[in-house]
């Protein structure tokens, strides 16, 4: 069957000059197979502690402390309001640079975090500053009666928060939060600025080499559509799966 | 003890009702700019300490900045110009679009909606190369070359996206309108065409106006994405002044910290602007 694809596109190259080099050159299949593979990593890393960023700070920012509430707004309002990729650039080179770093053997630099790693940081906390907001929202839609009648059954506070308030407040948030996950994942195409092998950055390498930009985009465009709709799919799964009958709009 | 809010209550106390709760949750942000400077005033004298622990003869990072400021700030406003001009693009198209979704003819309203969801769809950066790369650097009308120069091909980069999101904006206005206007209109014989320009748009544009600012805001944050594919932007000029200055590694912070607070003087007015609209005219982006 594969051997039977790889023939297919080299004929297709032969006869009509459209070259998809990803489906029968094995360097160039396995380099774009790893590109999509790096994607799906950063995404699902960034995705979950952008979750945990949100759900942490939409609860801190209930704190009775004034300090802490004006932390997290500070934190929300500088990653909302500036381009994500300078984000990258400042934490990547800005701080990289001024964080310690060892010496391999060969004398070579080796800084304390690796490009992906920064590259899951930045994203993480642009996609978290987002989920703060968007969880707060659905904190607020959750009545004061509710929390009182948790705290009259005995929950603590942090229990209450844990078991009554974030269960309700997941159920009204989550079309906003399917939103920003979408965004996120685009955004993940922004590591290739400071070199992480994700899928943009194997396809530029690709059509570098194989002079074939056109059909790369067609299949680069492809490869974000069908990524963007597994992740709807999948978080309209969870949707129907968390739906309680009878609550909610 | 705690009491509870009087009034407001309902049967089953479960969940507020959304519409009830959406003017009250958008709580204006106590923050002023001095906030962001006085940070960004930290984050110069941290870098300056750390400047000074390496040797008198360097310049302090802020001493750097003020240099470069005006070619730095030059690059600004050409980021700015990109964005206002592919929001104007954007939007041209777009409107459009967002009307083509609500056509009667079954074909038209799908084509629109799958070209709509592809270019939402796909990231930006993509996108931008898509228009880079594709878009020939020249076109020949009827005799006449006209040149394309790359950045005016990134202006249409950033369109793309901008048009579809412009669309879904007008296709979810005109949709959230209740459908009594229609009717209202059928009955006092207006045509449909009548009804969508003298009627529905008119309506819809008070709601398509925080949307439409929110996107804005959001196209400005992304024309630094133009530095990757190799025009003289902002982001562009501060790795050009970096290497001017000899390539300290303890200058980066600071450059890149300047280029966040540009951005963030700009778009942060818009972003408060947008939501003191949104609780005026009451709707959710």
């Amino acid at each position: 069957m594969l051997q039977w694809i790889a023939e297919w596109f080299r004929s297709l190259y032969e006869t009509t000059g459209l070259n998809f080099t990803i489906f029968y050159d094995p360097y160039d299949a396995k380099q774009f197979i790893a590109g999509i593979g790096m994607t799906i990593y950063l995404s699902v890393v960034s995705i979950l502690i952008s979750i945990v960023i949100g759900v942490i700070g939409a609860w801190l920012q209930m704190s009775r402390f004034a300090l802490v509430r004006g932390v997290i707004e500070v934190f929300v309002v500088i990653f909302r309001n500036t381009p994500p990729l300078v984000q990258i650039f400042f934490f990547y080179f800005g701080l990289g640079a001024l964080l310690p770093s060892s010496y391999n053997d060969i004398g070579l630099r080796e800084p304390l975090l690796t490009n992906v790693q920064w590259a899951i940081v930045s994203l993480s906390l642009f996609a978290g500053a987002f989920n703060i907001e968007i969880f707060r929202s659905g904190i607020q839609a959750v009545p004061r009666t509710t929390i009182e009648a948790a705290e009259a059954l005995g929950y603590t506070q942090l229990g209450a928060y844990r078991y009554v308030v974030l269960p309700l407040a997941l159920r009204v948030c989550l079309p906003a939060l399917n939103n920003n996950l979408v965004n996120l994942l685009k955004t993940t195409t922004l590591a290739y600025a400071i070199a992480v092998p994700e899928t943009l950055y194997a396809s530029a390498q690709i059509w570098a080499q194989s002079q074939n930009v056109t059909e790369m985009m067609c299949v680069l465009l492809a490869v974000f559509v069908l990524l963007v709709g597994v992740l709807v799919w999948i978080m309209h799964r969870w949707e129907r799966a968390l739906r309680i009958p009878g609550f909610g709009r | 003890m705690k009491t509870g809010t009087p009034g407001k209550t309902t049967d089953l106390p479960v969940l507020l009702d959304v519409a009830q709760i959406a003017p009250k949750n958008i709580r204006l942000p106590r923050l002023r700019l001095w906030h962001g400077v006085a940070l960004f005033g930290a984050v110069l004298l941290f870098s300056s300490i750390a400047g000074a622990q390496t040797g008198p003869a360097e310049a302090s990072p802020i001493a750097v900045i003020f240099k470069w400021m005006p070619l730095l700030l030059r690059g600004f406003l050409f980021n700015l110009l990109l964005s206002v001009l592919s929001m104007a693009l954007g939007t041209i198209l777009g409107v459009p679009l967002g009307l083509m979704q609500l056509s009667n003819l079954r074909t038209l309203r799908a084509c629109a909606w799958a070209f709509t969801q592809f270019f939402r769809n796909a990231p930006w950066l993509v996108l931008l190369f898509f228009a880079m790369y594709l878009v020939p650097y020249q076109f020949e009308l009827g005799g006449v070359i006209v040149p394309f120069p790359d950045w005016v091909k990134a202006v249409i980069g950033f369109a793309l996206p901008v048009m579809a999101n412009v669309a879904e904006i007008v296709r979810g206005a005109v949709q959230s309108l209740p459908g009594g206007q229609w009717e209202a209109a059928e009955s006092l014989a207006f045509t449909r065409r009548q009804t969508m320009w003298m009627i529905i748009l008119p309506q819809c544009l008070q709601r398509m106006l925080p949307p439409w600012m929110n996107v804005y805001s959001i196209i400005t944050m992304s024309t630094v994405l133009a530095s990757i594919v190799g025009i003289n932007e902002m982001l562009t000029l501060t790795a050009q002044v970096h290497n001017a200055e000899g390539g300290r590694p303890d200058l980066l912070a600071p450059l890149y910290g300047f280029a966040l607070l540009c951005f963030f003087i700009y778009c942060y007015p818009i972003n408060l602007w947008t939501v003191r609209l949104e609780r005026r005219f009451h709707v959710k982006s």
